[in-house]
């Protein structure tokens, strides 16, 4: 009867109770702080949609942009020699995009002020650096997929030697 | 007539998101999310206790220390914050921030896994499924909106149009609540699937043998894609982004010489020369103390039942000196230890006229911004390692560090070691 009116177990309700006990006392206490709570809301809302409906298609649409549309071909590019490129461009850009947006308040000089008032120094170093690192992964990443292309070769070579021989890839 | 419509929207999801066939991650799936959601569980577990206990260290409760007085029943759990630990803040804070770096790409790993159920249809199904939708907004809302606040203000970067303390005090609770709720519904569900397993070997199935989950669930893709990666590489890669996070930020909370290994941390460099070449978190010219103010002129007014006494800083050297290994531990995350040298807290309580029960109160000469005056509890006023100090590393201290005379106070924040001291007060601890 319960799960008919409500569609789930009692416990489900006292979850969402407890939730929304919890969060609407906190929520309730903000305005007794601030008067600006509705930029907060603003600001809490737009987290999850930035999130939701810019971050997530931007990244996605990127990637399957890299795997179908790079340099305009229709379909994925050949795999040289069996070894498929797409996770040695995923890890080194995935790698530097994530160090752009946790770190871009220092790397895009966002706060220069705030930031020279508290330690006297700038941001102008952080550049640099995450373009270096940057570097460092794709250039890792080139090396790995050179050894892998190097080694499928072979295996391929062997096996084309030995047909008799049953490789396993 | 209703029904009969009713049923006709649900067979009928509009184009894009909101039909299956548009998500087509094989690897994508109730075990792949609970495995993040496990890993979530336990390190967002150790984020709220740090950070609520990052709130206790303020001694909200003292006169003056509280940025979020209309806490209510919200200080519920708040105690005396103790002095020792040395390292107890340096640790529970820099772990608060390092982890929450490092949890970045788990968060939205578990997004990733889970973004179908955004865009389910019907978007609504029972009373039971809007309130959990509701519920999870400000699970996901709470959660983004607290890494988002946390990671500029730990930049120094205040794009955010209202206070940081307010923010990240009160968004917690909303974000406490939905994860709460969350881990009740969704605990069971997890452990379950955690059991059946991704229905193929997660160490020997190679990227070509990758297939969707064999489980009926929303997040199993129904026309996959073919696999590009297998759920080892998918949780590798997670694993290695933390890594990547942590390893570039974590110097910020060591000591030298591992401190210069920090890439990303905003308190990577030292401001100073010689023993005081460490991080400041206040400039003396962004806190308007200029040199006419900590020059020979300078006095220390202490004040206590004893009345009123003005101390040189040769007065304050001529007084048992002590030394002390403490960390400068910021909100921020950062921290930095070093050899401290100045008059005991303890010392300048007697001196005043006061009792080991009183406390003190701590003024800065700093001009607006906050913290410039803290309250510190018994403890903190009586610590054999609470300092007013002279010197770092044998050195006098810099302007930028405090100059003339700063406290320094075992396993308290940052904020509380004042800088610049102007006044320091024996406030009666009563019994």
């Amino acid at each position: 009867m319960f799960r008919k009116l409500y569609g789930d177990n009692p416990l489900h309700l006292f979850a969402q109770i407890i939730t929304l006990a919890l969060a609407g006392y906190a929520a309730g206490r903000v305005p007794l702080e601030s008067a600006v709570w509705p930029k907060m809301l603003v600001w809490f809302v737009g987290a999850a949609l930035g999130h939701d409906l810019v971050l997530y298609p931007l990244y996605a649409i990127a990637d399957s942009a890299a795997h179908f549309r790079l340099f305009r071909r229709a379909r994925p590019l050949p795999h040289v020699a069996g070894v498929p490129w797409i996770n040695y461009l995923r890890v080194p850009v995935g790698l530097s995009l994530l160090l752009l947006l946790v770190w871009w308040p220092l790397i895009s000089n966002d706060a220069p002020g705030t930031f020279f008032a508290a330690t006297g120094l700038t941001t102008d170093v952080y550049l640099p650096r995450w373009l270096g690192i940057t570097g460092v992964f794709v250039l890792v990443s080139a090396v790995l997929y050179a050894v892998a292309v190097r080694r499928a070769a072979a295996a391929a070579r062997v096996a084309a030697d030995n047909p008799g021989r049953v490789t396993t890839p | 007539m209703v029904n009969e419509v009713l049923q006709w929207v649900d067979g009928h999801p509009p184009p894009g998101p909101f039909r299956r066939r548009f998500w087509r991650s094989p690897v994508r799936g109730p075990w792949l999310t609970a495995v993040l959601g496990s890993v979530l569980l336990a390190g967002l577990t150790v984020m709220i206790v740090t950070g609520l206990l990052s709130y206790a260290a303020y001694d909200p409760l003292l006169p003056g220390n509280d940025a979020t007085p209309a806490h209510g029943l919200l200080g519920f759990y708040l105690f005396d914050w103790p002095t020792g630990p040395s390292w107890l803040y340096r640790v529970t804070q820099g772990t608060h921030v390092a982890l929450g770096i490092a949890l970045v790409p788990l968060v939205l790993a578990k997004l990733w896994s889970v973004i179908p159920k955004l865009f389910e249809w019907p978007p609504v199904r029972s009373i039971a499924h809007s309130l959990e939708r509701l519920t999870l907004l400000m699970l996901v809302g709470g959660l983004l909106f607290e890494f988002v606040t946390g990671l500029l203000n730990s930049q120094l970067d205040y794009l955010f149009p209202f206070f940081f303390y307010t923010a990240h005090f009160y968004g917690a609770w909303v974000f406490i609540g939905g994860f709460v709720g969350h881990v009740l519904v969704k605990f069971p569900v997890m452990v379950r699937s955690l059991r059946r397993g991704p229905g193929q070997s997660f160490r020997r199935t190679s990227v070509a043998d990758t297939r969707p989950e064999p489980v009926e669930s929303e997040l199993v893709a129904t026309a996959p894609a073919p696999p590009t990666a297998s759920r080892r590489g998918v949780l590798g890669f997670v694993g290695l982004s933390s890594l990547v996070l942590l390893g570039t930020y974590i110097g910020s909370v060591l000591d030298d010489p591992l401190r210069r290994l920090t890439l990303f941390g905003p308190h990577d460099r030292g401001n100073g020369v010689g023993a005081n070449d460490f991080p400041v978190n206040k400039t003396a010219a962004t806190a308007g103390v200029t040199p006419a103010m900590t020059g020979a002129a300078w006095r220390l007014e202490l004040v206590g039942p004893a009345g009123t006494t003005r101390l040189s800083r040769e007065d304050l050297l001529a007084l048992a000196q002590h030394t002390h290994y403490l960390p400068i531990a910021c909100v921020e995350g950062w921290s930095i230890g070093k050899t401290w040298t100045g008059v005991r807290l303890a010392d300048l309580v007697a001196r005043a006229g006061g009792r080991p029960t009183d406390r003190l109160f701590v003024e800065s000469m700093q001009n607006g911004g906050g913290f410039g005056a803290v309250s510190l509890s018994v403890d903190q006023s009586q610590a054999e390692q609470s300092l007013l100090a002279l010197k770092v590393e044998g050195e006098d201290i810099s302007p930028d560090h405090g100059f003339p005379a700063r406290t320094i106070i075992p396993a308290a924040p940052g904020v509380h070691c004042t800088k610049w001291v102007k006044r320091i007060t024996v406030i009666d601890g009563g019994a």
